[in-house]
């Protein structure tokens, strides 16, 4: 295969968020293949909100996100676990706080 | 004006009123045909899913159009008539929408001419005294809008991208450039609908259409065509080698299998 065969199959993944109406944040709702980012917006139109699903769309490159790898998942977030303390629930507001 | 008060109107001005919105119907529904070829056959599956849409949209477009056409000819007959059971003589669609596709560079020469004709003519349209004809060009005219863009996107890419991509992209050009005057070419009947505010006399969209395809094509580092050839007919029925294909697919279950439905 040519490099440039390599290349056309190979287009770059792009991450799509899709910001469902105003007021709500972007949400990640899948991913495509485009040659560049304003393709990849378009793209993102054609399969993502054919069903006036959005009202604004993010695409990011995938090789720019930088994930937690599944492997760090114990260090990562068991340790919040059992800090209840983190948790409004926690604190017991005093009879007559009616502002806190 | 509704669909039953044109009818209401003398009889000469409702069959120019539909003959005049039966082409503007054919041109959507040929074209759209010609669009639905391409599924499973994209470069990519992002690109078959976009290519796939504009043809809907075209098609939506031909299906309201195919029906408003029926009820101002009131000859009872309705959009799948129109569509499935006239003869290639009855379409009077421009020879460029029954094109052969090419490969995808000629399908995107193509749709950016064309799209950028259904721009400027549905965009006029909105102020149709046709209220019927006002109202689906509004709902056309955002669709072209975007194919236009989507022609656009890809004709700056290929034109202004590798060696192959702008030989293919000029190339395709060429091929589809001796079917473009003919979008422009007026008659009795296109000047007619417009002096009555229904309809618009395809001469005055030449300018604005070919001034929004040479920007493109100079970013794209493309050159317009020059050619001495005009293929001419569409609008009174003569057609291309082409179109006898397009048609024995499209019309070949409807006339097999009369009145089917699933």
């Amino acid at each position: 295969m040519s490099r440039q065969d390599a290349e056309r199959k190979d287009w770059p993944l792009w991450e799509v968020f899709v910001r469902a109406r105003r007021g709500l944040s972007h949400g990640h709702v899948g991913s495509l293949h485009a040659p560049d980012a304003e393709m990849a917006l378009r793209n993102a139109r054609d399969l993502y909100t054919r069903r006036q699903e959005g009202v604004s769309i993010w695409v990011v490159e995938a090789a720019a996100i930088t994930a937690s790898s599944p492997d760090e998942k114990d260090s990562f977030f068991d340790p919040a676990g059992d800090k209840i303390y983190r948790h409004p629930t926690f604190y017991t507001v005093p009879d007559g706080v009616e502002h806190l | 004006m509704t669909a039953a008060d044109s009818r209401g109107s003398s009889s000469a001005s409702t069959g120019e009123v539909a003959a005049y919105v039966l082409r503007l119907a054919d041109d959507a529904l040929i074209l759209a045909q010609r669009m639905g070829e391409w599924i499973t056959a994209a470069p990519q599956l992002e690109e078959d899913v976009a290519l796939a849409n504009i043809g809907l949209d075209l098609l939506g477009q031909a299906r309201s159009l195919l029906t408003y056409a029926g009820v101002a000819e009131g000859r009872d007959r309705d959009e799948d008539d129109l569509a499935y059971l006239r003869d290639e003589r009855d379409f009077t669609n421009l020879t460029l929408c029954e094109t052969d596709n090419g490969d995808f560079a000629l399908t995107m020469a193509r749709m950016l001419v064309f799209s950028a004709y259904q721009c400027e003519l549905y965009a006029r349209l909105v102020a149709s005294t046709d209220e019927t004809l006002a109202a689906i060009a509004a709902k056309a005219v955002k669709e072209v809008d975007y194919h236009r863009d989507h022609a656009t996107q890809w004709v700056l890419r290929l034109g202004d991208g590798t060696a192959e991509s702008h030989r293919r992209m000029q190339a395709g050009l060429e091929t589809i450039w001796p079917y473009v005057e003919e979008l422009f070419e007026s008659d009795e009947l296109f000047r007619s609908v417009a002096e009555r505010g229904v309809g618009v006399d395809p001469a005055e969209l030449r300018g604005p259409v070919l001034a929004y395809v040479d920007r493109v094509l100079r970013q794209a580092t493309l050159s317009r065509p020059e050619t001495s050839v005009n293929h001419k007919g569409g609008r009174v029925g003569i057609h291309s080698e082409s179109m006898g294909y397009l048609l024995a697919e499209m019309q070949h279950m409807a006339r097999s299998h009369p009145g089917a439905s699933w």
